[in-house]
């Protein structure tokens, strides 16, 4: 049977492509962003080696140091300290404990129960997912920051209660994009086939239908982690996310509020860790979203 | 007889109102034999595929009325689980586009040994070698070094063969083929229909080869139904369709196939557009379009008439009570 098939020579086309578009300058790899990105996460592995303090703990007699670099600072507290003493060298190091737990956590949570939510609405159509979406753009009304405060405040500010919250608030932006996603794919044949080919709507759900909206779901997780970093320093430096005496960045540039014109470093310092961790995190989710997003992927 | 359907009926609900795609469809296939499905687009053709395999998307679509026998067995009468082993079991599908027929996630490995795993139970080894095996069958080339190729990675012609292997796989009784050959350039499409005669040959299964390209008809069909209207205005075999079509719309379309002798400049087209089959009128619904119309052809549908060997038509023109309509319409439901 067809002994000469033309299409028996094996395309390999990948590597060309994906040159082209480099040169193009569409996906250059983001090498500053992925290494702070990377120094973050290798830094809250490390902190208890690398931090040379007790990131709780201080000394009144300490209070108020400056930064190594100013007048009156000293190599032992590099980067100050507050006013109670404590190291903000440390705290900025367990700082990014807090940050990435949280983003992973809520990221995590958020994704895989708006993707659950989503996949349903967008195959099962009819009834549930009329009262999904719903639900979905009720929640999505809600004022995101404004609504984070009021939840928070009456659950109470802890850790579990700020990822819970988060949570609560971006998972419909899931929901919303993988039902249109579900449902485009849902319409493709291979469905059909599938389902003629005898296999059960749970099985075409999980293996046929959420593979293909993987993509989407990786970008917009990437570009959320951004956003609940803020969002979570945002509602420590209310008051109304993570209690102190935790080293929470948000925390900390609000310990120096009213310090700013005599001790700068006591909110400038975390405030500088928190802007770079975010663009560092916003500029290599453009990247992924450049690369991997379905909708941006050329031929 | 592999495949017996009767008087199959199909209606949509939409806004506008009810739609009879398929009203009133009988015909049947033989193991071996090719039965073509021609007609325009939205005369009913896929749809009576779809509703012989029970696929035909609630709440708006059902089927009301008639009867699928498949080896003697009531389909209609099937739990949702009994038909999921007929499909794909039983039955099997090839749809037109290649591209968004296989999954562009999996590997054509992968794909082809889901269908034979859940059917047929295979593991490991075994499962392996069956997939490699089939895709052997459909001419793929060093089909074990292509297992591991993804979708995206193969031409068009070579995804349709891997529809063809996962329709195939579990050696249904019957396949419905809806336009396989359509997107597929000239000389892949005779390839391709070279292969699902020889696979025919091979696995003895029934077909119905649904598609509007009538030399196709004339390549791989033994049996004809031609569609319109969501009705089979005639059917019969290849040979008795082309030689001798009696249904005004069947001469239409084959007078639109060009042929190389005729002096003709233009090609030929049937004038009009189809009907949308809602709240259609009393009568033949080719009766606006038909070149032969008669008075009786507004008023009643005609009756199904007889014109030999398993060749019969719904036309005025071969009734035998021309002119003078029975009172009573044709082709009422037994439902």
């Amino acid at each position: 049977m067809s002994k000469s098939d033309p299409a028996a020579a094996l395309p390999e086309e990948d590597e060309s492509r994906v040159k082209t578009r480099s040169a193009a300058g569409v996906t250059r790899f983001p090498y500053v962003s992925a290494t702070v990105l990377a120094l973050v996460l290798l830094v809250a592995i490390l902190a208890p080696f690398l931090a040379p303090h007790d990131p709780e703990v201080g000394r009144l007699s300490n209070k108020l140091i400056p930064p190594l670099w100013q007048e009156g600072g000293t190599t032992e507290f590099p980067l100050g300290t507050d006013t109670l003493g404590r190291d903000i060298f440390t705290r900025i190091l367990y700082g990014t404990r807090i940050s990435l737990m949280v983003a992973v956590l809520a990221t995590g949570l958020a994704g895989v129960l708006g993707t659950i939510v989503g996949l349903i609405a967008g195959f099962y159509r009819g009834w549930t997912e009329t009262i999904l979406m719903r639900l979905t753009d009720i929640t999505l009304a809600f004022p995101l920051m404004l609504m984070a405060i009021v939840l928070v405040s009456v659950l109470g500010a802890s850790l579990t209660n700020v990822l819970l919250v988060i949570v609560f608030l971006l998972w419909p932006y899931y929901a919303r994009q993988i039902r249109g996603e579900a449902l485009a794919v849902s319409e493709l044949d291979f469905v059909d086939l599938a389902r003629v080919a005898g296999v059960s709507n749970r099985r075409i759900l999980w293996r046929h239908i959420l593979p293909n909206v993987m993509p989407s779901i990786g970008v917009l997780a990437t570009l959320q982690v951004a956003l609940i970093i803020l969002l979570e320093a945002s509602l420590s430096f209310l008051g109304v996310g993570i209690p102190p005496p935790t080293p929470a960045w948000g925390l900390m540039v609000a310990d120096g509020r009213d310090l700013l014109g005599r001790a700068w470093w006591v909110s400038i310092i975390p405030g500088i860790a928190i802007f770079a961790v975010v663009l560092a995190a916003n500029l290599f989710g453009d990247w992924v979203r450049d690369r991997f997003d379905p909708k941006l992927r050329q031929i | 007889m592999l495949l017996e359907v009767t008087d199959l009926r199909v209606q949509f609900h939409t806004r506008r109102g009810v739609v009879k795609a398929v009203d009133g469809v009988s015909f049947s296939v033989e193991r071996g034999e090719t039965l073509g499905l021609v007609g325009e687009s939205g005369s009913g053709k896929s749809v009576s595929c779809l509703a012989l395999m029970r696929l035909v998307e609630a709440p708006a679509g059902r089927i009301v009325g008639g009867s699928v026998l498949l080896d003697g067995e009531e389909l209609l009468d099937y739990s949702e689980r009994e038909m999921r082993q007929v499909r794909g079991g039983q039955i099997s599908l090839i749809l037109q586009d290649p591209l968004s027929s296989l999954n562009p996630a999996y590997t054509i490995g992968n794909q082809v040994a889901e269908a034979i795993r859940i059917h047929q139970g295979m593991r490991g080894r075994e499962l392996t070698d069956s997939v490699v095996e089939i895709l052997t069958a459909v001419g793929i080339p060093q089909a074990e070094h292509r297992l591991k190729q993804y979708p995206h990675q193969m031409s068009g012609g070579m995804r349709q063969r891997v529809a063809g292997a996962i329709a195939l796989s579990c050696r249904p009784s019957l396949l419905i083929a809806d336009e396989p050959t359509t997107s597929l350039d000239a000389t892949v499409q005779a390839q391709y229909l070279r292969l699902l005669s020889e696979l025919q040959e091979k696995f003895r299964f029934g077909m119905i080869f649904v598609t509007h390209d009538l030399g196709i008809v004339a390549r791989l069909c033994d049996r004809v139904a031609v569609m319109y209207a969501g009705r089979i205005v005639e059917t019969g075999s290849t040979r008795q369709i082309f030689n001798e079509p009696a249904h005004p719309y069947a001469k239409a379309l084959l007078a639109t196939l060009p042929s190389l002798d005729s002096r003709k400049k233009r090609l030929l087209t049937v004038t009009g557009q189809p009907p949308i089959p809602i709240n259609l009128p009393p009568g033949c619904s080719f009766a606006p379009r038909c070149p032969e119309v008669m008075d009786v052809c507004g008023e009643t549908f005609p009756s199904k008439s007889s014109l030999g060997d398993r060749h019969g038509v719904l036309c005025w023109l071969h009734s035998p009570s021309h002119g003078s309509p029975p009172k009573v319409a044709s082709q009422a439901s037994h439902s």
